[in-house]
């Protein structure tokens, strides 16, 4: 269980996102937000810059305000591990549109790469299954996000998580706008509603 | 954290949560999250019947400020009701209503501060309005039924209309002595 990964992130991520078409993301702080941005911008994305283990609930909300479009939230695994409480909250909810995929280096990256819980044998995808998720998995190569990314592309029975490990290592920032106020109002004109 | 919640005394005149019901429906809430409190618990239940709203039981509050954001991203109304302690927990998820100006409403329900048992009610009590002062909530608050349904219709407007982050407290006082 404990074999080093290997695979990239941005690579991955670039993987995953390759056919995204409508699908609405939103991505948890740290990493995954600056992994988002790389593969593009896009006025689909919200963005955390805080908010430590909301990126999942942000997607339940959404998810439920919109019942027709796929959303995905994007994190890592400290910032789901903050969360963990939400997963048993979207089990029972039971989305069938909410997507969770934790890129997942087993380290707080952003803070000086410490090992982090899922290093040490923590497994979301067996805690997300003991909430009450309808699928969950992991993958590790790029053909196993390429097929990760064919599956969420398809609706499910109810909330899923995978899992991606990648490479325990920071490639270089890409930074979208930190404007809360004005991401918001972007993603909303996205979906069509006026700003206040 | 949260009490066990035996019975409250019921007042039958004071029918104040169907019309904290009726005002939240009218200002077109379409999603509810709760951590459950004993004065809540009609308002809880008149929601959870109600097949147009989103009903989301939390295991800690600050997952409903999330929900809250994520909902009006995509074009809903959310409304959020807690106990008084349960805000400590919400403060740093607050950063998001704050910094991305989302519309938000909770209604909480005061412990700790009057005809109370439990003394470990009451530091979270005294904390309550500081603390939510502090992360930049507007807090109203009301002492009698007349004046919770009004205000939380007022609130509603501000948040909604106004994307304002409002939390309205309901006074102990208001909500009736609890049996033990």
């Amino acid at each position: 269980m404990s074999m080093q990964a290997q695979l990239d992130r941005r690579a991955a991520v670039a993987a995953l996102l390759k056919d995204r078409n409508d699908t609405l993301v939103v991505s948890g702080l740290g990493s995954p937000t600056y992994d988002l941005h790389s593969v593009g911008d896009h006025d689909g994305n919200f963005y955390l810059w805080g908010a430590m283990g909301g990126a999942a609930l942000i997607g339940l909300g959404l998810a439920q305000a919109q019942p027709g479009k796929r959303v995905l939230a994007l994190t890592g695994d400290g910032e789901q591990l903050m969360g963990l409480g939400g997963l048993a909250t979207i089990g029972v909810a039971r989305p069938r549109n909410l997507d969770i995929v934790v890129i997942d280096n087993q380290h707080f990256g952003e803070t000086g790469m410490q090992a982090s819980h899922t290093g040490r044998g923590v497994d979301l995808t067996a805690i997300a299954t003991a909430c009450g998720f309808a699928a969950t998995g992991i993958a590790r190569t790029i053909a196993e996000v390429e097929r990760l990314a064919a599956q969420i592309a398809a609706p499910g029975e109810g909330p899923r998580l995978f899992v991606i490990k990648v490479l325990a290592e920071n490639p270089p920032r890409s930074l979208p706008s930190r404007d809360a106020v004005f991401i918001k109002n972007r993603f909303r004109a996205h979906l069509g509603f006026a700003a206040a | 954290m949260h009490s066990p919640q035996p019975n409250l005394e019921t007042r039958s005149s004071d029918d104040w949560p169907s019309e904290l019901y009726r005002v939240l429906k009218a200002a077109d809430v379409r999603q509810m999250s709760y951590v459950p409190d004993a004065g809540h618990s009609q308002l809880i239940r008149l929601f959870s019947a109600d097949r147009d709203v989103t009903t989301n039981v939390l295991t800690t509050e600050e997952e409903g400020i999330a929900i809250a954001a994520g909902a009006w991203l995509g074009g809903q109304r959310s409304v959020l009701l807690m106990q008084s302690s349960g805000v400590g927990n919400c403060i740093n998820m607050l950063s998001l209503s704050a910094i991305g100006r989302f519309p938000l409403l909770m209604l909480v329900t005061m412990r700790g501060e009057w005809a109370e048992f439990n003394p470990w009610q009451v530091p979270m009590s005294r904390a309550t309005q500081p603390s939510l002062e502090a992360i930049g909530l507007k807090v109203m608050r009301a002492e009698t039924p007349e004046d919770l349904v009004e205000t939380v219709e007022s609130a509603a407007a501000l948040a909604y209309e106004s994307d304002q982050q409002i939390a309205v407290l309901i006074g102990q006082r208001l909500i009736g002595k609890k049996k033990w």
